[in-house]
């Protein structure tokens, strides 16, 4: 338990340091140590884990199971891999004028605060304290999301605010439903635990539970980016720093999913009926064909990949939807490969946008020829998130495949469909900007490929075959949300 | 249901729903700044006696403490903070013209029944009292939400955000008698972060495009043109 305690203390202290100590030369470097130094007590909190099963702290206040602890980890490691490409990135960005001092200890602080919100989403065992901190995540974000003030940022923040504001505000009126039809059978103060509902899901009065979840999708839905709540979600990605993008799409979008799927367990367990998987799966499926059709409109290159985001989180919410122990599973492997893949995308695209000078797409040229290491990395990401073998995300697509054949044969058409519009879409812009002919003046930039390379590894490697530990641990979380296991 | 057979809370409670309800229509076809936010204001104020009320009559001494944070925050703080942006910004005697204001106001009384429409399931398990005061917090949520489509100022925007968590802490106080108090914390905290968040982006709005008319934040769209 003292891990899981580190793990939120350490960004806490992150988030004071920073702001305190002001920014300087080495700031970048420190927030690496911060998230690596997290990343090492995460470990240490699976290991825990791994060991003695399920965690709850002594006040009940944190839970740590299966489920969400592989979560947890994920977020560090991508949050420690994202810093180390933050630090020159930021660097170049202060040294091309865009970005002062003073904002740049904003950023490092707002960092740790972000860090520090994920961390609370996954371990609270409070629906309340669930809800707060991922509203305390759009806080710590949106900041960040106009940090270089230009109109279109500002634009784009104000959106992302006012919409998950209001977004997120549903989902507080959900947890209250879930409270109020829990205090009428229980104790109040313990009433929002998570572990005590889990237990009396049974006794929860379902028609309080069905109106509740609706809200709760729909609040927690904005955050995952779901169609037609998307609107937020590629400006925020577009306008705000590389970074950023990357951690919001690796992360955030994530821990807004977990938060929805946390609540399903509780709604399935009321009503035995499959009216909160229904919805999953309509919204999941309606997200993914629209984002995979308006790929193909997209001129800047970050958008692009903030519209594949919102499809690829539209196949998990569609796979958790339907429920059985192997479209679970594939969704937790989906989860895992997709966030590596897309911040290592962001990360490249990050280094692109600054060799290029710029995001448009059709400006974005001959990348193999100037730096063929961001020339392969964009190839390779683009190959892993498009799903093709023997890349991560081809098996969890093909699982969530198999899963649909088995439960709803004719919905396999759509999603084929999906996925090849998408992949189209993605190709069509990616290849000439990674084979076209290279502008006169275009240099290689210093650029710190490694965080690239180890997730893309990791994919490929979840793709050849899962290592025997993991595939444990998927199992044991997909035996916790479905019941049983498909191993 | 005879109301005359009611203790004297519940009674007071239904007339609270009703003119915590009121008041998100006042707001809504409002085109006033300064009125807007003095109507805010009494929202917040109605919302503090109601918590102080249920502390009194249920004997539960931590909502007194949610009362203290709900008047500081949305009865003093937050309208404090919006009359001296408006003040500033020189938009006090400006009245916003409303495009369709009967549709808005018509539309409003559509998302009122909506509500008791959609929360018409829990009659049978709960009181019709807790139907009327889950139905008037969800339908002060929807006003809200009506609020920020029909007016363009970024000041309204953020009442009609601040008048939604309004209609979640009347919910909340009505029909649990206040989440458990680390949860109002928590909230409460938020509330606070975000106020203070609007306040640094009317500022940056304003530098962006010297105004705080929120139409003019149009240069992000789906697909490029």
């Amino acid at each position: 338990m003292i891990a899981a305690y580190l793990v939120l203390l350490i960004p806490l202290i992150g988030i004071i340091f920073f702001a305190l100590a002001g920014h300087r030369d080495d700031t970048g470097k420190l927030n690496v140590r911060f998230n690596g130094i997290c990343l090492l007590a995460t470990i240490w909190l699976a290991i825990n884990v791994l060991n003695q099963g399920t965690i709850i702290s002594s006040g009940k206040a944190f839970l740590i199971d299966p489920f969400n602890v592989y979560l947890i980890v994920l977020t560090a490691f991508v949050g420690f891999t994202t810093s180390i490409f933050s630090a020159p990135y930021m660097a170049h960005e202060k040294e091309i004028g865009k970005l002062t001092d003073g904002r740049l200890k904003l950023y490092h602080s707002m960092f740790q605060g972000f860090m520090l919100a994920m961390y609370l989403v996954l371990t609270t065992n409070n629906m309340g304290i669930m809800w707060v901190a991922m509203e305390g995540a759009t806080l710590a974000t949106v900041l960040l999301v106009s940090l270089y003030r230009t109109p279109e940022s500002i634009e784009a923040a104000w959106k992302y605010f006012i919409l998950c504001g209001v977004g997120i505000a549903q989902a507080l009126f959900g947890t209250i439903l879930l409270y109020y039809a829990a205090v009428q059978i229980g104790d109040g103060e313990n009433a929002l635990l998570w572990s005590v509902l889990y237990q009396n899901a049974g006794k929860l009065n379902p028609e309080i539970l069905e109106i509740g979840f609706v809200f709760m999708l729909i609040g927690y839905g904005t955050k995952i980016g779901l169609v037609p709540l998307h609107n937020w979600l590629p400006d925020a990605h577009s306008e705000g720093p590389t970074p950023m993008s990357a951690v919001l799409s690796g992360l955030l979008l994530n821990d807004a999913l977990y938060a929805v799927v946390r609540n399903k367990m509780l709604v399935d367990g009321a009503t035995h009926s499959s009216m909160a998987g229904f919805l999953m799966m309509g919204f999941g499926m309606l997200s993914f064909l629209v984002a995979a059709v308006l790929l193909h409109r997209q001129k800047d290159i970050k958008r692009l990949f903030s519209y594949s985001s919102i499809e690829h989180m539209g196949l998990m919410t569609f796979a958790f939807g339907i429920g059985g122990p192997l479209a679970t599973f594939a969704a937790l492997l989906h989860m895992t490969v997709h966030s590596l893949t897309k911040s290592a995308i962001f990360v490249t695209v990050g280094h692109a946008a600054q060799l290029a000078g710029t995001q448009k797409m059709e400006r974005i040229r001959g990348l193999i020829r100037t730096q063929p290491k961001i020339g392969w990395g964009l190839l390779i990401g683009t190959i892993s998130i498009a799903g093709f073998p023997p890349f991560g995300v081809f098996t969890s697509e093909f699982l969530v495949l198999l899963a649909t054949m088995h439960s709803y044969p004719w919905l396999t058409l759509p999603l084929l469909l999906g996925i090849g519009i998408a992949f189209a879409g993605l190709f069509r812009h990616i290849q000439p900007m990674v084979y076209g002919d290279k502008p006169k003046d275009q240099k290689p930039i210093s650029a710190n490929l490694w965080p690239v390379m180890i997730h893309l590894a990791l994919v490929l490697w979840l793709g050849l075959a899962i290592p025997g530990f993991l595939a444990h641990w998927f199992s044991q979380a997909t035996l916790l949300i479905s019941g049983s296991t498909p191993l | 249901m005879n109301i005359e057979q009611l203790d004297f809370y519940t009674q007071a409670i239904l007339s609270m729903a009703a003119l915590v309800g009121l008041t998100s229509f006042l707001m809504l076809g409002q085109g006033r700044l300064l009125r807007l936010i003095f109507v805010f204001a009494m929202q917040g104020f109605l919302l503090t006696l109601t918590t102080v009320l249920a502390a009194y009559s249920l004997n539960n001494p931590h909502l007194y403490i949610s009362a203290v944070l709900t008047l500081a925050l949305k009865v003093i703080f937050i309208p404090w903070m919006l009359r001296r942006q408006v003040v500033q910004m020189n938009m006090h005697r400006d009245i916003e013209a409303l495009k369709n204001n009967t549709a808005v106001m018509l539309g409003g009384a559509g998302l009122m029944v909506f509500s008791y429409y959609v929360l018409h399931p829990i009659v049978q398990s709960s009181s019709v009292v807790m139907l009327n005061a889950l139905a008037v917090s969800l339908s002060v949520m929807l006003l809200g939400m009506l609020l920020m489509i029909s007016h363009r100022q970024a000041i309204a925007h953020v009442v009609g955000f601040m008048s939604i968590e309004n209609g979640l802490f009347f919910a909340a106080i009505v029909s649990t008698n206040g989440m458990p108090l680390v949860v109002e914390l928590g909230v409460a905290f938020d509330v606070l972060v975000a106020a203070v968040l609007f306040g640094i982006f009317f500022f940056h709005i304003r530098t962006s495009i010297d105004s705080l008319d929120v139409d003019l934040l149009n240069k992000l769209h789906e697909v490029d043109k």
